[in-house]
Parts: C-alpha cells; sequence; structure tokens
C-alpha cells in the first residue's frame, strides 16, 4: 500500500464529513435541545470549506480523484448544506419534525455528493449517487404524518431506483466494452480502439443520459420533480433542487465529457434535445401554477436545461460556465425557496401565490428580497442569474450553438412571465389577510447571505468565473 | 467459429438444467400416476403443524416486523463479510484489521441508535 496517510489526507473532506455525521447521529440520542445538532453540522461544513483547498492527486488506485474540478462542486454541496439547515432551524418545530435524524441524513447525502464530484471510477459514482439518493428519500418524506410528503417520497424512491438501475446497466455494458470501470481508463480505451458508432456504446450512452437527466431533472425525466418539490419540506425542496442537481452536472462532467469524450459527438445531440425540452417544458408549465414550490420545481427544470447549454458547449469554457451556474444557482434558488419558508408558520401554510399578495406593505425587506431572486432567476441585471447565462451563452455561441442558445435567450423572455408575476403580487396588489413570518435568526442571516452573493456576484462576476476556470486545470478536457 | 467454441463450454451447464427440470416434473408426473387418491375434508385443510388452522392466511402483519427484517439484513450482511476476512486474516494483515475496525464501529453507531430508540423491544 502506497503511502496510506497521503491518500487519507486527499479523502479529508469526506472522512471529516462522516465523522461528524455519525456524531449527529449519536448526539442526537442524549440531546434534547436539537438546534445543537443544526449548529455542529454547519460547523463541520464551515470547518471542511475554509480547509479542503489545495488537495490534488489521486487515491486507492485511482477510485478517488482529488481535483479543482472535485473541490469547486464541493464548495457548491457544503454551501448549500449550511444555506439549508439555517432556513430548516424553525421550520421544523412548526411542522412538528424537529428530530436529529434530520441534520444527520443531510450531512450524509452530502457526502454522497462530495463522494460523486470526486469519483475516479463508475463503481464510485454509483456508490455516492445511492448514498444521495437514500438520504434524500427519507428527507422527502421527513414530514411522515403528511400524505404529500410519503407521496413524494415514494414517487422520488420509485423512480430513483428506476434511474439507478439504468445507470448499473450502462456501468456494466461499459464494462464489457472496455474492461475496465476507471473514468479516465474508459477514454483510452474507446480512443485506442475506436469504438466510435458501436452501437453497444451508443445503447450505453443513452442510458448514462437517462440516468443523469433523471438527477438533474432534465425533459423527458422529470415526472418526479414538481410532486416531490411540493410534498417535501420546504429547506428540504431548497436543498435538493441544488445539491442533487449539481452532483448530476458534477457526474455529467466526469462520466460524459472524460469518460465517454472521445465519442462526443454521439451525446451531444441527447444533450440538445434534453436541453431545449427542458427550457420548454419547465418555462411554459410554469406559467400556470398557482403553488409556488410547484412553480419553483417547474423552473429548476428549466435551469437544469440552461445549464446543460454549458455541457453542450464543452471545453474547459463551456464546463467552467456551468460550474459557475450551478454555484450561482444555489444563491438564488435558495434564497427564494427561503422566502418561501419564512411564509410558514403556525397555521399559515403561506405557499400559494395569492399569499404573496401585497406582501411589500407588511414586510419591505423580505419582499425586496424576493423581488431581487426573482429577477435573478430571470436573468436581468445587474443580479447574478444575468451573469451566469451570459457566460452560458458566450460559450455555447463560441462553440457554433448560436440557433441554440437563441431558443434560450427566447425560453428566458418566457420565463419572465412567471417570476414578475410573484413581484407584481408582492407590489401592486392590495393584501388581503396580513401573512405573518417566522421570526427566524437563522433564517435571515441565511436571507441576507444568498441576497448579498446574489447582488455581489451580480456586480463582480469575473471572481467566481475565474476560480471555475482555475479549477478546471488538469481536468483532462 | 471461436465464439462458438466460447459458448461450447456452457454445453455441461445446460445439460444439467435440463436434467434438473426433468428430474422435478418426471417425479412429480410418476408420483401422480401410481400413488393412490383417497381425499376427505381433513386432508384437504391447510397443514398448521397439525392444528385446525384459525383465520384466513392473508391479514396485515405488524410494521414491526419490517423492522426487524431491516435489522436482521444489516447485520446479517456483516456477518457475510467477517467471515471471509477471518478466514484470510493472516493474509491480509494489518490493514485489512483497521479497515474492518472501521466498518464494525459504522455498524456499531447503527446498533446503538436502533437500541437507543427502541427498535429491539416489542412493545
Amino acid at each position: 500500500m502506497p503511502d496510506i496517510g497521503a491518500q487519507l489526507w486527499l479523502l479529508g473532506p469526506e472522512i471529516v464529513l462522516a465523522v461528524f455525521a455519525f456524531g449527529v447521529i449519536l448526539l442526537d440520542l442524549v440531546i434534547k435541545e436539537k438546534s445543537v445538532l443544526a449548529y455542529l453540522s454547519i460547523a463541520a461544513a464551515l470547518f471542511i470549506m475554509f480547509t479542503m483547498f489545495g488537495r490534488q492527486g489521486t487515491a486507492f488506485g485511482g477510485m478517488f480523484l482529488a481535483d479543482g474540478y472535485g473541490l469547486f462542486f464541493n464548495f457548491i454541496f457544503l454551501t448549500s448544506l449550511c444555506l439549508s439547515i439555517l432556513v430548516s432551524l424553525k421550520y421544523l418545530p412548526v411542522e412538528r419534525i424537529n428530530f436529529g435524524e434530520y441534520y444527520g441524513l443531510m450531512l450524509f447525502a452530502t457526502i454522497g455528493m462530495m463522494v460523486m464530484a470526486s469519483a475516479g471510477d463508475l463503481i464510485m459514482v454509483y456508490l455516492g449517487l445511492e448514498l444521495m439518493s437514500l438520504s434524500v428519500y427519507v428527507l422527502a418524506g421527513f414530514m411522515r404524518q403528511s400524505t404529500r410528503s410519503n407521496e413524494a417520497a415514494l414517487k422520488y424512491f420509485m423512480l430513483g431506483a428506476f434511474a439507478s438501475a439504468f445507470l448499473l446497466l450502462g456501468i456494466s455494458f461499459t464494462y464489457g466494452l472496455t474492461g475496465t470501470t476507471q473514468i479516465s481508463g474508459v477514454a483510452q480505451y474507446i480512443k485506442d480502439n475506436g469504438l466510435a458508432g458501436n452501437p453497444v456504446l451508443a445503447f450505453t450512452t443513452i442510458l448514462y443520459v437517462a440516468a443523469f437527466g433523471f438527477k438533474i431533472a432534465a425533459v423527458p425525466f422529470h415526472m418526479w420533480a414538481p410532486d416531490v418539490y411540493e410534498g417535501a419540506p420546504t429547506p428540504v425542496t431548497a436543498f435538493m433542487s441544488v445539491g442533487p442537481k449539481a452532483a448530476g452536472f458534477a457526474v455529467i462532467g466526469r462520466v460524459l465529457t472524460v469518460a465517454l469524450g472521445p465519442v462526443s459527438s454521439e451525446w451531444t445531440g441527447l444533450l440538445i434535445v434534453l436541453s431545449i425540452l427542458s427550457m420548454a417544458v419547465g418555462n411554459i408549465l410554469a406559467i400556470s401554477q398557482t403553488n409556488i414550490k410547484r412553480m419553483l420545481a417547474y423552473s429548476s427544470i428549466a435551469h437544469a436545461g440552461y445549464a446543460l447549454l454549458g455541457v453542450i458547449a464543452g471545453g474547459p469554457e463551456g464546463l467552467a460556465s456551468m460550474m459557475n451556474y450551478l454555484l450561482i444557482y444555489t444563491f438564488m434558488n435558495i434564497g427564494a425557496f427561503t422566502v418561501v419558508t419564512l411564509l410558514r408558520t403556525e397555521g399559515v401554510k403561506g405557499e400559494d401565490l395569492s399569499d404573496y399578495e401585497g406582501l411589500s406593505k407588511n414586510h419591505p425587506l423580505l419582499s425586496a428580497l424576493m423581488l431581487l431572486f426573482m429577477f435573478s432567476l430571470t436573468g436581468i441585471p445587474p443580479t447574478a442569474g444575468f451573469m451566469g447565462k451570459f457566460y452560458l451563452f458566450v460559450a455555447a455561441i463560441n462553440a457554433g450553438y448560436l440557433w441554440l442558445t437563441v431558443i434560450a435567450v427566447i425560453m428566458s423572455a418566457i420565463s419572465a412571465y412567471f417570476y414578475l408575476r410573484v413581484v407584481m403580487y408582492m407590489y401592486m396588489k392590495e393584501p388581503g389577510t396580513v401573512i405573518p413570518v417566522q421570526r427566524s435568526t437563522a433564517g435571515r442571516v441565511a436571507l441576507m447571505f444568498t441576497g448579498i452573493a446574489v447582488l455581489l456576484i451580480g456586480v463582480q462576476p469575473t471572481g467566481f468565473i475565474q476560480m471555475a476556470r482555475s479549477a478546471l486545470a488538469g481536468f483532462g478536457i | 467459429m471461436e465464439q462458438l467454441g466460447y459458448l461450447q463450454q456452457y454445453v455441461p451447464v445446460l445439460v444439467l438444467m435440463l436434467v434438473a427440470l426433468g428430474f422435478g416434473l418426471g417425479a412429480l408426473l410418476v408420483g401422480s400416476l401410481v400413488r393412490p387418491k383417497r381425499p376427505y375434508a381433513e386432508k384437504l385443510m391447510p397443514y398448521e403443524s397439525g392444528n385446525p388452522p384459525v383465520g384466513e392466511p392473508r391479514y396485515r402483519f405488524s410494521v414491526k416486523f419490517y423492522i426487524i427484517a431491516m435489522l436482521f439484513v444489516i447485520f446479517d450482511v456483516e456477518a457475510v463479510f467477517l467471515y471471509p476476512w477471518a478466514v484470510t486474516f493472516d493474509k491480509l494483515g494489518l490493514y485489512a484489521f483497521v479497515e474492518m475496525i472501521i466498518f464494525i464501529v459504522i455498524l456499531l453507531v447503527g446498533y446503538v441508535y436502533a437500541w437507543r430508540k427502541d427498535a429491539f423491544t416489542w412493545d
């Protein structure tokens, strides 16, 4: 065994988080005040965030890759973990689900995502995906007295199990064709033996696209998303609209652009279809939604379509714009869900669009922030959402997909209708009944943090895109 | 032709499968032809260890059985992993020993959790 210590050092972030996750599970048995577990989880995530950078290398015979790409995605996962936990603090008691397992499951899901983003082997991809998915299935059904939540968990589980089966079938076909499950080894074999045009390889590609398309909720693998997003507890919805989606994109970046990189022309066409369908179906169906969680679910389908543009464009520029967009999406989407969560108080659901009527009269700051997030999701300057889309579209145009970019811009224009409708309800309608807001300091911290991030990236966008570009050094594309 | 030669290695397996199937079906067929048939009501009743059957066979089980089943699966798999490790312990050495300890500690956390959550008490 070559130098175990150095290999464990590369796996440090995952190991520390796993130790904390077990700690949270055990501490939950003796502690009454569950918010301690939340702060412990946030402390673990922050500690890892500040100490994880600078790791570089491969561990355990190529099973695990520590590189800038994985670390950038780890940053996205840990940010979404911290923000979702902050939002949950006051929400869980309102829903009467203040159990310590919640935080343990959140941590385990994050470990799964981190393993996915740093996987150097298809088996590791699968292991990470299962750890993430199983935790999130349970979290979706965490309101165990609510039939809606149970339905969400069951639907997610059934369809997720199907997607996992597709992925496993794809992995076994890959192994049958190339004799290896190592991501770089698969690419090498395809290149050396000229497997382009092989019908089995084309079928394998379809299986991968179906499996990952399910995780990122791209049309036509999106059927679960609206029901699951609506039924799950709102902070969990915020978490799973960002984390598992980013993890899905991280794996697409590794498996499609690296392992199947030599036959990129075979999957680019599939992704273009997925991207156009996602943008069209997501944005057009969102128009008719009156439940804000459902509306944001369709919007998250559409955003998966935008982010796919970066993968389609390919190369360091395309991937960097995709990573940058996912980071921005983390801030603006969790921000929007934080507002939705804060409206849930004792006896008031606060999920319906009509609850936002005249919100600016009673809660001016909350409404102003919601306006900011809605502008950002639409892609209006000077918000982060605009800059994220800008880099995506530039990458797509430079790669020669001008027509695809035109479609994306038209779809963004359509999306303005339902995002700005929320703003219109808040500012131009008279308030009906006064909707109370949760008195949650932690929720406000999350709101302020996401709000500042959305504005700051919108005004000063070069930092993160440079970070994403330098993270891709040595990625092998 | 090379492909066919590869498949030929499996011909004995196919023969074994056919023989096994034929033996099972043949025994049933011969039995039904030669055995005496004298059915009466008691003989046709479902067998419940000699007692007269009580109630319908299809009713709902307590959800507690599922928890027991899950616990069984977890600790059964632990034993499955422990056994080959124990057999080849002297060849694997310290590295595998430490890994096994970590594996057992992880399951121990689960055990403590299940115990404190009263998964082992029936009522």
